[in-house]
């Protein structure tokens, strides 16, 4: 039983149905997700790092089972929570706890900050309105937020405050698994390291695992143990964030890492020549998604999707890449900051 | 020669729910025409309430006091009217949200053109033509198609290019980006930031760039504001700040800031406490509740610009105790 992984997330498929365009016409569809497969073991933290449209947020969604997959499995203690009967699933959900990345719309403007921060707990476990309240205190203390927060609304709150709020509401459960959609890309510098050390912090208290969903790399870097890339719905690659960030092995993971911006001035003059041509919305059905953009694409890449795989150089099961280039790129000079 | 741009002892005062609070006090910086000059500072910190008193856009109630120049004009005793007059005609603004800030319910092309019809009364067809070169300038590809577009059909990156063809279609002599790419992926935000950093050098206009991130701004821009609590606390060209790190509250945003290369588990620098709110800002120095540095002196007056270098100065009265 020890070695069984806190999530398992095996052949995950999404495809979202768009409106008809004319009327005998098939429903087109978003490829959302396409076949997504990792495992995160209790009080680790994974990293999910692309751009919009690669599946990020999707991806969070279907592990919180906020959407039922069109096809694959999402494990949480082995058992797969789109099969259970809905009083197991709402059990279930007592180890989940979500932030999510609009902090605007995460937040009930009619209620209370009180009423928000302390409903999970109200729902989950029946607290006391004193523990409720001590509690959420608590939560708002540790976000950076002072108790007389707790009767005002969220229009009282800046964008950066509301976040603070949604994330404690996320911890006032100490649940087993969090799943935070961009949680600190709304907040303030100081605050964001704040919060990226509470989370740190957290984890390390209560063996919380993180599914930590961010567009921005060296906050990934910082807390995650393991990071996956993904590109329209696929794992281009899979390490640790110094292999990953020190020798990419996909191009796409290169461009990212050259586009972070640096803290040197006039830096940015010498990478102009280095940008990435515009992301084409229509991409190949064969072939590897990333080839139209891609500066190493050859007639290969076009023909034959490449599949995630293992790159010995780094050690078993260490790094694994989703090109067919992969150790050429890998050796590249210069791949981090 | 004199500034572009001269803000001089910019004060504003906003009614709030809790009476009025300052949320500007003595602000004083100039931009010259050709000259990228950034503002930098947290939610709250005032910079966004700099670019609508620049742009005369604050909420009723507010009050203003001091001297706001531009082009030799006092902007601060201008009209509504005379100051529509500037607003998208010699000053562009770019604003964050590309999603919001473009009319979802009218084209593209009529979004472009309506600056042109408004200011400089092209007819429908001249103005059409201009904002298809517009578009190209932007290197939004296949611009003649997406004239007729709405901003739905296109992606924010997209929309983020139209935002400143807008801004820039009548040719304004000092643009203000107000956090243009915060809602951009990184390597769109990179894009972004090129064709900006372009357009500016081309058309020799004033940049004043506003953002959090001090990426963006060491890439960006040659001289860079710091704000805090309504104030500038550090101003300089942007290699001097980033080597001095002069004011406390700059040298906490460095060592807050998570770069590539930390190891796992690395626990960021944190500066206790938390940003005042601008009802409740003290008589003295903004920061000196969360700084480390604090004298008793820091908390009497708002300590006056002192001098690190070169047009490089900190409102710290600490500065020699922070070399040390």
């Amino acid at each position: 039983m020890n070695d069984m992984p806190l999530l398992q997330v095996q052949d995950l498929v999404k495809h979202y149905r768009l409106p008809r365009e004319r009327l005998l016409a098939p429903a087109p569809r978003v490829r959302a997700v396409q076949g997504l497969s990792f495992t995160l073991q209790a009080g680790r933290s994974l990293g999910v790092v692309g751009e919009s449209g690669s599946g990020k947020s999707t991806l969070a969604r279907l592990v919180m089972a906020l959407e039922p997959p069109t096809s694959g499995q999402v494990r949480l203690d082995g058992q797969d929570l789109n099969t259970l009967p809905p009083a197991a699933l709402r059990a279930a959900r007592e180890k989940l706890q979500m932030v999510f990345q609009d902090p605007y719309g995460s937040l009930d403007p009619r209620r209370t900050i009180l009423q928000t921060v302390s409903e999970p707990l109200r729902v989950l476990h029946g607290a006391t309105p004193a523990d409720q309240r001590e509690r959420a205190a608590e939560a708002l203390h540790a976000v950076g937020l002072g108790a007389e927060a707790l009767a005002k609304y969220p229009h009282e709150f800046s964008g950066g405050q509301r976040q603070r709020i949604a994330i404690a509401r996320a911890l006032i459960t100490r649940p087993k698994l969090i799943v935070a959609d961009e949680p600190v890309s709304a907040l303030d510098v100081s605050v964001q390291a704040q919060v990226l050390n509470l989370m740190q912090d957290l984890q390390g208290q209560f063996g919380l695992a993180l599914l930590f969903i961010s567009h921005d790399l060296a906050v990934v870097d910082m807390v995650c143990d393991e990071v996956i890339v993904l590109y329209q719905g696929r794992i281009v690659e899979r390490g640790a964030p110094d292999t990953l960030f020190q020798r990419a092995a996909h191009p796409y993971t290169r461009a990212l890492l050259q586009a972070v911006p640096r803290l040197q001035p006039g830096a940015a003059r010498t990478r102009r020549a280095a940008a990435l041509p515009a992301a084409i919305s229509a991409a190949p059905t064969e072939g590897c998604a990333f080839a139209p953009r891609c500066a190493f694409a050859t007639a290969r890449c076009r023909a034959e999707r490449p599949l995630l795989r293992e790159l010995a150089a780094s050690g078993a099961g260490a790094h694994a890449a989703a090109c067919h280039v992969a150790e050429t790129v890998a050796a590249l000079p210069g791949g981090e900051a | 020669m004199s500034a572009l741009l001269e803000v001089t002892d910019l004060r504003v005062t906003l009614q709030t729910a809790r009476g009025p609070a300052d949320a500007l006090r003595a602000v004083s910086f100039a931009v010259q025409r050709g000259d990228t000059v950034g503002l930098i500072g947290e939610s709250g910190c005032g910079k966004s309430i700099t670019a609508l008193a620049l742009m005369g856009l604050l909420p009723d109630g507010a009050t203003v006091g001091g001297s706001i120049r531009f082009a030799g004009q006092e902007l601060t005793a201008l009209g509504e009217d005379a100051l529509c007059a500037l607003r998208g005609a010699r000053i562009g603004m770019i604003f964050q949200e590309p999603m919001t800030a473009l009319n979802p319910l009218h084209t593209i092309g009529r979004q472009i053109a309506e600056p042109l019809r408004l200011h400089k009364g092209l007819s429908p067809a001249t103005a059409r033509a201009e904002a298809l070169r517009l578009l190209q300038r932007v290197q939004l590809p296949d611009a003649a198609k997406r004239l007729d577009a709405y901003p739905h059909q296109m992606s924010g990156g997209q929309r983020q290019r139209v935002v400143i063809a807008i801004a820039l279609a009548c040719g304004p002599d000092l643009l203000i980006a107000d956090e243009p790419t915060t809602a951009l992926d990184v390597t769109i935000q990179r894009e972004v930031l090129d064709l900006i950093a372009e357009l500016v050098a081309e058309d020799g206009m004033g940049l004043l760039l506003i953002s959090h991130d001090l990426g963006v701004m060491a890439e960006t821009v040659q001289r860079m504001l710091v704000m805090y609590g309504g104030t500038v606390v550090e101003s300089g060209p942007t290699a001097e700040v980033f080597r001095h790190l002069a004011h406390p509250y700059t040298r906490g945003l460095f060592a807050a800031r998570p770069r590539l290369g930390m190891a796992r588990g690395t626990r960021l620098a944190t500066i206790p406490g938390r940003v005042p709110e601008l009802a409740d800002l003290p008589v003295g120095c903004p920061f000196a509740e969360r700084c480390a540095w604090v004298a008793d002196a820091c908390r009497r007056a708002l300590p006056a610009p002192a001098v690190v270098g070169p047009q490089h100065q900190a409102r710290c009265i600490r500065l020699d105790a922070l070399k040390s």
